[in-house]
């Protein structure tokens, strides 16, 4: 079992069915394992089904297609009893700290809500397990009895994060939980993620869209287009040196912080946008904007091969 | 020396709601020379886009008021802040164009993009229909998109965000305004239609010589574009200065943190990223002193007490902080801050 990733992702697929005979193919054949303990960050631009993903895994959407292993165990095939103690296992971190807690309710019952449903603790316990969290957030006990409107947009994000950690997951599913923030801020949280994965031996699947800070928190990085991973790499040699087309110019786009660097640097900047995933360019999906494209690209999708050991790439050229 | 397109003195806004006055804007005073791109930096709040928004006289009266004493100089002879709104309608659209963050929002849904460019176009010069639209033409060229001539009759919802950003910079230019300001331009868009635009952006103002101000919290972009940096903090200006003076030797610690802050894809991730503690001031009730002091490493006891002047390093770059002063310790930034961090 030691060896066994916790995460299996095999070719998972979810399709939302548009009406008028039309499909979105949000997600198209997934394959990827994240291991005990390590963060493994997925990457797109909008559209691209990163979040799709990221939801399909944990249930909170059906999969059209293919299996989720948690554990060894299909997630998508557990009934009842069984799915509570998933969701023990693995919980989320959302985007929008707005949003994504409930105004009506004090911190406090927020976090321990998940503490009452599991039936963990209880009265003077529960408190001090609230506590405990709040103050493993940066946060202190104080802030339990407050309402999230009055916290700023980094303290909403850690009572997220408590929340998320109350019934103490092995897992956790961040999806996008720094792009609402301030970068002082973003540096904030991600320095918090990497402490209490730590301390509490976490595993994460970090979905974001800025390259440069997902490099920062991940151990290994998988590159997503139009539904389908294009790369998986460790997060070193996908900068050092990517595989794909489409990872090189997304790398290549990002703005270096250093002016000079900035100036002596060959960018890559690619012409037109992301197809519509209602209708997906036939072949490989970068094909429209890719610029080594050649006419196999739009006749068959090439395989997702190791091209090194640990370094999986999508391409013909390759 | 040629004058200066605009010269911005003492600025100040506040907005008068129900709890009280918000202070967001609190002194800033800078130049803008002719072809040059001034950046403003800093996080939500800051004021930097009330500055901006004022520039145009685009927030409402009430609840906004640009107070006594403010100035904002216009080419040498338009006092933004004392114009009428009709006078003020001849400026706009006209001397100065304004790029929007969200190009979703910011376009009328009902009109065609065609007719959207040459509005502006109509209200300031005296050109026919035709003449307009053969103009709105020829700038969606200019802004790089294909099929202009079946462009001009499609609405905004057929476009996607990158187009439509296309569409705003297009409508800004229409008139050849001296000056173009740019709020949030690349935040909506993905990385790398992000690219696209600041090179457009970047390859227009080398055509026309346009003066541009870029509104934005990205330091790489920053870094892209501008010849000059504004960095703001709780609606003052901390620190000001050209482009590679405040990347490579920045003199205030708002700067040191904002600079450190930022993952770098060469940087190594073992190590921990800086992070600023704490969340900017309430501007409700903003702090005696500098305002930064709450959450400055290197805070002494005047900088809770007073204010700092700004401080000249060297002749156009300057820094409001106490460090600056002849009597203060010497501290030195950083590591990682200062120097050509690749040699």
């Amino acid at each position: 079992m030691a060896d066994r990733p916790i995460l299996e992702v095999q070719n998972l697929q979810k399709h939302f069915n548009l009406g008028n005979n039309k499909i979105l193919k949000a997600v198209d054949g997934l394959n990827f394992s994240i291991n005990r303990g390590e963060t493994f960050g997925l990457v797109g631009e909008s559209g691209c089904g990163k979040s799709t993903a990221g939801r399909t895994i944990i249930r909170l959407y059906e999969a059209t297609g293919g299996k989720v292993l948690f554990n060894g165990e299909d997630i998508h095939a557990m009934q009842g009893k069984d799915r509570q103690k998933l969701t023990r296992n693995m919980q989320m971190v959302f985007q929008d700290p707005y949003a994504s807690l409930n105004p009506r309710m004090t911190v406090g019952k927020i976090i321990a809500e998940g503490i009452e449903i599991n039936g963990l603790y209880s009265g003077k316990q529960k408190k001090e397990r609230v506590n405990q969290l709040l103050r493993d957030v940066g946060l202190n006990e104080e802030h339990a009895g407050r309402f999230p409107h009055e916290f700023s947009g980094g303290q909403r994000q850690r009572i997220g994060i408590a929340r998320a950690l109350a019934i103490e997951p092995q897992f956790i599913i961040a999806d996008e939980p720094i792009s609402a923030l301030d970068v002082s801020v973003q540096a904030q949280v991600v320095n918090l993620f990497k402490k209490l994965q730590k301390e509490h031996g976490l595993t994460y699947l970090f979905i974001a869209h800025d390259l440069a800070m997902v490099k920062h928190i991940s151990d290994r990085i998988g590159v997503m287009y139009l539904g389908k991973l294009v790369e998986v790499a460790t997060s070193d040699k996908l900068n050092a040196k990517p595989l794909h087309p489409y990872t090189q110019s997304l790398l290549s786009a990002i703005p270096l912080p250093d002016p000079e660097a900035q100036k002596q640097r060959q960018r890559i900047i690619l012409q037109g946008e992301i197809p519509s995933p209602v209708n997906p360019p036939s072949g490989c999906p970068f094909r429209t904007r890719c610029p080594h494209a050649m006419p196999e690209c739009a006749a068959t999708m090439p395989p997702f091969k190791e091209v090194e050991p640990g370094h999986f790439a999508a391409c013909h050229l390759l | 020396m040629a004058k200066p397109v605009l010269e911005v003195k003492d600025l100040r806004v506040s907005f008068k709601m129900y709890a009280g006055e918000v202070q967001a804007v609190r002194g800033v005073s800078f130049n803008l020379n002719k072809g040059e791109v001034l950046a403003i930096v800093g996080e939500s709040g800051c004021g930097k886009s009330v500055t901006a928004q004022t520039l145009m006289r685009l927030v409402p009266t009430p609840p906004s008021y640009i107070k006594e004493g403010s100035s904002i100089l216009f080419d040498g002879k338009l006092e933004i802040t004392e114009l009428t709104e009709k006078k003020m309608e001849q400026v706009r659209g006209a001397e100065i164009g304004m790029i929007f963050q969200d190009p979703m929002t910011s376009l009328n849904p009902t009109m065609t993009i065609g007719a959207q460019i040459s509005e502006g176009i109509l209200k300031h010069q005296k050109v026919g229909k035709t003449e307009a639209m053969k103009r709105a033409t020829e700038l969606l060229t200019l802004v790089g998109m294909s099929n202009p001539e079946e462009r001009v009759h499609q609405y905004p919802h057929e476009l996607s965000g990158g187009m439509r950003q296309r569409v705003m910079i297009a409508i800004a230019l229409a008139c050849n305004p001296k000056l173009l300001i740019a709020d949030e331009p690349t935040t909506a868009l993905d990385v790398t239609i992000q690219a696209q635009i600041v090179d457009l952006l970047r390859d227009i103002q080398k055509k026309t010589d346009t003066s541009i101000i870029i509104i934005t919290h990205d330091l790489g972009v920053v870094a892209e574009i501008a010849h000059r940096v504004l960095v703001m903090y709780a609606g003052k200006v901390v620190e000001q200065g050209p482009l590679n003076d405040i990347f490579y030797n920045p003199r205030h610690p708002y700067t040191w943190g904002l600079l450190r802050s930022v993952p770098r894809l060469d940087s190594d991730n073992s190590k921990e990223l800086e992070s600023i503690p704490g969340s900017p001031p309430d501007l409700y009730a903003p702090p005696v002193g500098c305002a930064f002091a709450a959450r400055c490493p290197y805070a002494m006891e005047i900088c809770k007490e007073k204010d700092p002047a700004h401080f000249d390093v060297s002749d156009n770059h300057s820094s409001a902080c106490w460090l600056m002063h002849p009597d203060a310790p010497k501290v030195e930034p950083p590591v990682g801050i200062g120097g050509h961090a690749h040699g």
